[in-house]
């Protein structure tokens, strides 16, 4: 089975993507995590306004059958959380890298992004 | 040690499922989604893979005195075609398993039964029937069948004109003009489906109506392929049974980890104290006196998901149980659970907290099963 992976943004080892627009950091996961995950049922997110650290736990995602903790990809503040997905949590399931983000990070310093994943390096990593 | 695999584990996997192991066996978790699966049954009718349910054949002048000794339920009830629920229990009346015994037409003039151990429990299962036997000095043939038949569950609101419709025949005088729709709940015949000899029963673990059959391991791919509906895998039963109330071994109730009574687990209506059976004067005395701790439903009232294993607390944070079940009910879109608490806090519409990665969250105790069903 093949998965997305779009080469306009970066990726973690856990799983989450980290796409960068205008000095923000929009945040979710991948394609195939939210396969392997299943039906995605919960995610508890921060509020806006908390810090969060790069490869710390920022939320918490949950499908019918399994719990996973969530990674921020950088450092910084959470300007925007995507409120949408706590009353339709299915959006991560349907559209990952689009409606189903999660986000939105002010990085205190966009070259953090440079430490993860390419595209390339992801595709890799889930093949 | 390696995994036992279902007969159709390659179809399976060219099916493109995942798959998980239960009960020592590499089974299929989901095919398509849970939410897709687990609505087909509760919609229309979907087909389940349980060939990692155990299969224990048993007949003989005496194999109804040890069916009878080793079960808690009556099976002298039984005729030829019936089905019946049971727990399997030690000295002290703790369930051991929770099962299904068929009684099948008779062999040779001796009452024949077939009966279902959970996944992994068939080989102690079948040592524990041997051990009594030859305790007891009775006569009774004991056969581990487990990798002679694999099992299927069709079940859901169409289980019954889908099943109709692929069986040739049926023969009992249960299925009075050769269909299984004749069948009533707990009622099982000899049927044939495309040429092959097959065990069909209304019976099911999903809270829908449905049949479950028990066919030749060699001719396994030949059934299930006769079968157009939606595949369905153990993630979509595990939601499927909890929203029914249903016990799931190893986890509702488990000898070693969480021993418990029929009577604490619900399932006081599989004993019947009036047959002599291991355990028999260990559960007549707890049914005398009542228990302190049962098995109850409930509903997460605050956001989250409750799982196996997270404290169950009374609205003053003191823990009191725990829960054994927990799930996202696609159903009722609602974080549903079951769990052991004291019986004063077990009544529908009692307040309760599960304590969810650190954070009580509000819970209500509902009657269940949490859905109507069948």
């Amino acid at each position: 089975m093949s998965f997305d992976v779009p080469d306009d943004r970066r990726y973690l080892e856990s799983h989450e993507w980290a796409l960068e627009t205008d000095g923000v950091v929009r945040v979710g996961i991948s394609d195939f995590a939210q396969d392997e995950l299943g039906d995605v049922v919960f995610v508890e997110l921060p509020d806006e306004g908390d810090e969060v650290e790069q490869e710390a736990e920022f939320g918490v995602i949950e499908s019918i059958k399994a719990v996973s903790d969530l990674y921020a990809p950088v450092s910084g503040e959470v300007v925007s959380v995507h409120e949408d997905l706590f009353d339709a949590p299915e959006l991560v399931n349907e559209d990952p890298f689009g409606e189903g983000w999660m986000l939105e990070i002010e990085p205190d310093d966009t070259a953090e992004l440079e430490e993860l994943l390419s595209a390339d390096e992801y595709e890799d990593q889930i093949a | 040690m390696p995994l036992q695999t279902p007969p159709l584990r390659g179809i399976h996997d060219e099916r493109g499922a995942k798959f998980t192991e239960f009960g020592g066996w590499d089974m299929p978790v989901e095919f398509d989604s849970i939410r897709t699966e687990h609505a087909a049954v509760r919609e229309d009718v979907g087909i389940f893979d349980v060939s990692h349910m155990g299969q224990i054949h048993v007949t003989g002048p005496d194999a109804t005195e040890l069916m009878q000794r080793l079960t808690t339920n009556d099976v002298s009830r039984l005729s030829v075609g019936d089905a019946q629920y049971a727990a399997i229990t030690d000295e002290d009346g703790t369930i051991i398993d929770d099962t299904v015994i068929y009684r099948l037409p008779d062999e040779g003039g001796e009452a024949t039964y077939l009966f279902i151990p959970n996944a992994g429990t068939d080989e102690s299962t079948h040592e524990r029937w041997i051990s009594y036997r030859n305790e007891w000095d009775l006569e009774a043939t004991v056969d581990n069948r487990t990798d002679e038949y694999a099992m299927f569950a069709v079940q859901g609101p169409n289980a019954a004109t889908l099943v109709d419709d692929v069986v040739d025949t049926a023969d009992t005088a249960d299925a009075i003009d050769g269909s299984v729709t004749d069948l009533s709940r707990f009622e099982a015949t000899e049927s044939t489906i495309d040429g092959v000899e097959c065990w069909t029963a209304r019976t099911g673990y999903t809270g829908e109506d449905g049949f479950e059959l028990l066919v030749p391991w060699t001719e396994a791919e030949r059934i299930w392929s006769a079968f157009d509906c939606q595949p369905c895998g153990l993630g979509a039963r595990d939601t499927l049974r909890i929203e029914a109330g249903l016990l799931l071994a190893g986890q509702d109730f488990n000898p070693e980890d969480n021993p418990r009574t029929p009577y604490e687990a619900g399932i006081g209506f599989t004993v019947d104290l009036e047959t002599e059976f291991v355990g028999r004067d260990a559960l007549a005395e707890i049914e005398a006196e009542g228990v302190e701790e049962q098995l109850v439903g409930f509903q997460l009232i605050d956001r989250g998901v409750p799982r196996h294993g997270y404290d169950i607390t009374n609205p003053e944070s003191r823990v009191i149980g725990t829960v054994t079940s927990g799930t996202m009910s696609p159903t009722l879109e609602q974080a549903i659970g079951l769990g052991y608490v004291p019986v004063e806090y077990a009544d529908p519409g009692t307040t309760l907290q599960v304590v969810v990665r650190g954070q009580s969250k509000k819970a209500r105790v509902e009657q269940t099963p949490f859905i109507d069903t069948q």
